[in-house]
């Protein structure tokens, strides 16, 4: 049967392989006097071997079907406005993305009125950038345009 | 005992100061208010307020990250007592029959029972955690690479054994920590590992971005799509004061969640979680009334509480005296003392006396602030939940993305943490762990480190894991905890973490 821990082994197995297969560039010296690709190596077979073990006790595990996902849309959302954040902070500087990423949550997101969209985006533009870059002296990223 | 009276009394010339005093208060509040919102737990708290401690002296930033943890510990109560929302995990226990008084109107005493057994628990832990962290860290001397080594080994398979459900699934989780703590420049040898052209990796992946994304931005990714606000209730002051037969029900429960929590503070895992669940089932194994609980006993409130609030202070004993940390909140601790140039260690407190001991004083004071601030102001703290979700969730993402961000003014960082965000948002639908993550992170180095150093020593001889009796000792114990942990895989029994969950469960309907 197909379940969330065999999905999650495979997955985890798929990974120490592929660990193991870049380790091959580096040295990977001997028992006696590991080398850089040493641990990384041992550790993606220890990983590998407690995938399998996940995958061969997994069957009395909860079955992936049973998994809720309702909150899919939202999550993707989020996902996507991080990385833009991400893409855009360096940029187009701090206060702009944050600005774009509020809107973009507040109003395509949330579905919020225009007037509460725009108050909280530009209070938490400008705001925190105040209370950060200004009175806590942290060093926030400013874009072409001085945002 | 003199000499330890004088360093008390220099902890609290430095504890007293009026900057650390107010900062002390500051992560005091800012700790609180980490603890009454739901899914901003202490360990996303430290790591995305870290930035903000940059233009702080070290002393003055650490007792500020300290005061945000315990106060997160104090915060979870409230929320999890008036609205059955636990703040934080650690305050899932306080849930079943604190939100069981407030329905038979006894609120304001299950706050005020919560509040002074973490007073009191906090406070007698500090004393605990005073008297042991020096000698361990005069035992510790002795420790070479093959020690750390063993105890790093220890301290990972204690975690996996302690995070509750399967072990297996724990190590996994390690490992897989462990691997991303390979990331970057080999010290030993100048290799760059897995760095795919990208020079922000020379120095690994960090901890805070990591532990902001599992924590901070999965819990959002988990939470989204809540409508409404749930529905707020606030206790009157003059409510608070419980009955003389709470007190009294309450006295022996605030006793052993004391003890219990300060040991397995001390014992790495999630300290903070697992002592709440412990403390929940001894006490109701030793009630009169068992079938009191999850009806609103007080002692169910009295005994989690003071338990994970110890087990804050316990988790700072090999902290402080080792350098290793015992779970992922003392991780990002240690991380956060390392940005400020400490090197937590036994040598930490012969060498920077001040701090060490200036932090132990601002955390009696720390906790007298707690309960002075957490009563009275409980009504103003709970109406941060009136806030909408919709525009909640948006807030905590800003704060993750500068926080993340300011740490190392990397783009890079920010990568890291919605990567780890999705990890970690689908690791906890599939019901893994994501703090053996954190943890193995940052052993990785130190492991790896002491190991390769051992194996310099021996001249590649694996004997000298066995030859040296403290080394012995840790990996016989860990090799113990393997076999037990596996044990039930092939008999199909149930050992006795699995009991206690069972325990804990029908409560929670």
């Amino acid at each position: 049967m197909l379940t969330c821990d065999r999905i999650a082994g495979a997955f985890l197995a798929l990974f120490a392989l592929g660990v193991i297969i870049e380790s091959r560039a580096l040295p990977l010296g001997t028992l006696w006097e590991p080398g850089p690709a040493y641990m990384p190596v041992f550790l993606a077979l220890a990983l590998f071997l407690l995938a399998a073990l996940i995958m061969i006790f997994g069957g009395a595990g909860k079955p992936l079907g049973e998994l809720s996902w309702k909150e899919w849309p939202h999550a993707v959302a989020i996902l996507c406005a991080s990385l833009f954040a991400a893409l855009a902070l360096e940029r187009l500087g701090y206060r702009l993305t944050i600005l774009l990423t509020c809107l973009f949550l507040l109003k395509a997101v949330e579905r919020k009125s225009w007037t509460l969209t725009a108050i909280f985006a530009l209070a938490m533009a400008f705001g925190s950038f105040f209370l950060f870059y200004t009175i806590l002296r942290v060093p926030l990223p400013r874009g072409p345009m001085g945002f | 005992m003199v000499e330890m009276f004088q360093n008390l009394y220099l902890g609290f010339s430095v504890a007293l100061r009026p900057d650390v005093l107010l900062y002390a208060f500051a992560g005091c509040i800012i700790g609180t208010l980490v603890g009454v919102l739901p899914g901003v737990g202490p360990l996303a708290g430290i790591s995305l307020l870290l930035p903000a401690t940059f233009g702080l002296d070290a002393t003055t930033a650490v007792v500020m990250l300290a005061g945000i943890y315990y106060g997160a510990m104090y915060g979870g109560s409230t929320t999890s007592i008036l609205m059955r929302i636990p703040g934080e995990a650690a305050s899932v226990m306080t849930c079943i029959d604190g939100y069981a008084m407030t329905r038979k109107g006894r609120a304001g005493p299950a706050l005020a029972i919560a509040a002074v057994g973490s007073y009191l628990a906090g406070t007698v832990s500090v004393v605990a955690l005073m008297f042991l962290a020096p000698p361990l860290a005069a035992f510790a001397l002795r420790f070479g690479p093959p020690e750390y080594s063993a105890l790093l080994v220890l301290g990972l398979l204690v975690l996996a054994y302690m995070s509750g459900g399967s072990m297996i699934k724990g190590l996994a989780m390690a490992a897989l920590g462990l691997l991303l703590g390979m990331i970057g420049i080999d010290p030993m040898t100048g290799y760059s590992r897995f760095h795919y052209g990208l020079v922000e990796l020379g120095d690994g992946i960090g901890i805070v971005p990591v532990a902001v994304g599992l924590f901070g931005v999965s819990e959002i990714l988990l939470t989204a799509g809540q409508p409404t606000p749930p529905k707020v209730i606030k206790p009157k002051i003059r409510e608070l004061l419980p009955s003389r037969e709470e007190w009294r029900d309450s006295a022996w429960p605030i006793g052993r969640g004391t003890i219990l929590g300060f040991v397995i503070g001390i014992i790495p895992g999630s300290a903070h979680i697992i002592s709440s669940f412990v403390s929940y089932a001894i006490e109701r194994r030793l009630s009169k009334h068992p079938e009191r609980f999850g009806q609103g006993a007080v002692a169910g409130v009295a005994g989690p509480e003071s338990a994970n609030n110890s087990a804050t202070s316990g988790a700072f004993v090999p902290m402080l005296a080792l350098g290793v940390p015992s779970g992922p909140i003392p991780a990002v601790m240690l991380a956060a003392m390392m940005v400020h140039g400490i090197s937590p260690g036994p040598l930490l407190i012969s060498q920077q006396p001040d701090l060490f001991w200036g932090f132990i004083a601002s955390m009696y004071v720390g906790n007298l602030v707690l309960l002075i601030l957490n009563l009275p102001l409980v009504g103003i703290f709970v109406n941060l939940l009136r806030v909408p979700y919709p525009l909640l969730y948006p807030s905590i993402l800003v704060f993750c993305i500068l926080g993340v961000y300011a740490v190392n003014s990397s783009v890079i960082d920010v990568w890291i943490m919605a990567i780890t965000g999705l990890m970690g948002y689908v690791l906890r639908k599939l019901e893994f762990e994501t703090a053996p993550i954190v943890l193995g992170l940052v052993l990785a180095p130190m492991l790896e480190m002491s190991l390769r150093q051992s194996l310099a020593m021996s001249s590649g001889d694996y004997a000298i894991f066995v030859n040296r009796p403290i080394t012995a000792t840790m990996l016989s114990i860990a090799l113990v905890l393997l076999v037990l942990s596996l044990k039930p895989l092939f008999t199909g029994k149930v050992d006795w973490r699995g009991s206690l969950s069972q325990q804990a469960q029908p409560g929670e309907e």
